[in-house]
């Protein structure tokens, strides 16, 4: 019961923490006394979620579609290969597919069934993303939504949502922010958000970074 | 099937809460779970949609109320004792109780890299594909009662084919078990009015992935 007192603090969700720590303890152990899983691949797995994939990656190609127009057109035409080429991973699934904001257009990606989301640029998706509230609005009331994060888009701006309902993925490339000019890929890099490329956010602006 | 999983423009689930710097996982058992089902998925267990079908059945008011991790175990817990992998009296008990079935594969540390990626649902197709972009479709007013991938609020609409996107895996077969009977796949744009109404901001537009048996030309 040693997991019950680790967790007598969380006053909000004690109990359940406390009843989640114990089944997948249990989960755990019979999956391993049973020969399915090895306990240093699951280390590794985790390791690789907390350490390694994230939206630094996203901003990598985002930055690098800014600095660069042919990598941009190849970006656009297949992401997947565009990714691959860049060297920002060693794989990526099939099925990425980049979109482009532009003044007259903006872009925004859900999942309402699920939770589908590009991890392999962005990293694991964050609670807002999976939760009702998003899922079920996004779609018929991107203004609100893009209001809870507390942003607006010009009035004339369309709005073009992408509900991700099978295994093609997406990733929005949002606009280069104006002041960047002779900058950096990296130091465009430090300017992209993991909001900016789900379309819930902007990049930040040249004085917001160092 | 109509869940409650399928919540495109359901009301009442109030403002979207972004939480600022939030941490990969919020609790060590999430990363954990994480893991399991990943390296159960490498052992060829179970494929996504079979995965996401049994989150689906989930009773409503559990779906509803469960963090996001919590149902990913309760799934979990549901297609291991269906697969005679894990019973539940030895969930109960923390312990195996009998003997594991053999697996596929099994992942090592060493194999993880090569893993974390997905797999590609690319797959030969079967036929030609029937629609072309610019081409209008309809939706088809459905509702199976097991697993599909095409939403509520996009059936029996009028939407235009913008994007032919492969063959893929089809979802309302493999995740009952009848095989991956591949599917053309593409992307179809609908004006926000037609699925929303006329109150709706005229310049929205959705689209949907949209596997081909779930379209009709229009």
């Amino acid at each position: 019961m040693e997991q019950k007192t680790e967790h007598q603090h969380d006053h909000d969700h004690g109990s359940e923490l406390s009843e989640m720590q114990l089944r997948v303890r249990a989960l755990e152990t019979v999956l391993i006394e049973k020969g399915y899983v090895e306990p240093a691949a699951l280390d590794a797995i985790i390791e690789t979620f907390e350490t390694k994939v994230g939206p630094h990656i996203g901003a990598r190609v985002v930055a690098k579609a800014w600095s660069d127009a042919s990598f941009k057109q190849a970006l656009l035409d297949d992401g997947t290969k565009a990714v691959l080429k860049l060297g920002a991973l060693n794989r990526v699934g099939d099925h990425l597919i980049a979109v482009e904001n532009t003044p007259k257009l903006h872009n925004m990606i859900v999942c309402t069934l699920c939770s589908c989301y590009p991890w392999e640029v962005l990293g694991l998706p964050p609670v807002w993303y999976k939760s009702a509230p998003y899922r079920s609005r996004a779609v018929n009331d991107p203004r609100g939504v893009l209001a809870d994060f507390g942003i607006a888009l010009p009035a004339d701006t369309a709005i073009r949502v992408w509900d991700s309902t099978a295994e093609t993925r997406f990733i929005v490339l949002p606009m280069r922010p104006e002041g960047t000019e002779g900058w950096s890929e990296e130091k465009l890099a430090s300017l992209v958000t993991r909001d900016s490329m789900i379309g819930t956010g902007f990049p930040k602006r040249p004085g917001e970074v160092a | 099937m109509d869940g409650v999983h399928d919540m495109g423009g359901m009301h009442g689930f109030g403002k979207v809460q972004p939480e600022a710097d939030e941490p990969v996982f919020h609790e060590n058992w999430e990363a954990r779970l994480q893991a399991l089902y990943r390296a159960m998925s490498y052992g060829g267990v179970w494929v996504i949609d079979q995965a996401r079908f049994a989150r689906e059945q989930l009773p409503p008011a559990v779906y509803l109320t469960s963090s996001y991790y919590k149902k990913w175990e309760l799934g979990m817990e549901k297609q291991l004792a269906e697969l005679g992998l894990a019973g539940a009296d030895e969930l109960a008990a923390g312990h195996a109780l009998r003997p594991g079935k053999p697996l596929k594969r099994k992942l090592t540390a060493a194999e993880v890299p090569n893993t974390i990626t997905r797999g590609s649902f690319a797959r030969p197709p079967q036929a030609a594909a029937r629609f072309k972009p610019g081409d209008r479709v309809r939706t088809k007013n459905m509702h199976p009662k097991t697993h599909t991938r095409l939403p509520r609020y996009a059936r029996d609409k009028v939407g235009v084919i913008e994007a032919l996107r492969g063959c893929h895996v089809f979802p309302d077969t493999v995740a009952v078990g009848q095989g991956e009977d591949p599917q053309w796949l593409y992307t179809v744009l609908f004006d926000g009015r037609e699925l929303w109404g006329e109150n709706t901001e005229p310049s929205l537009k959705v689209s949907i992935e949209a596997f081909e048996p779930y379209l009709e030309p229009a």
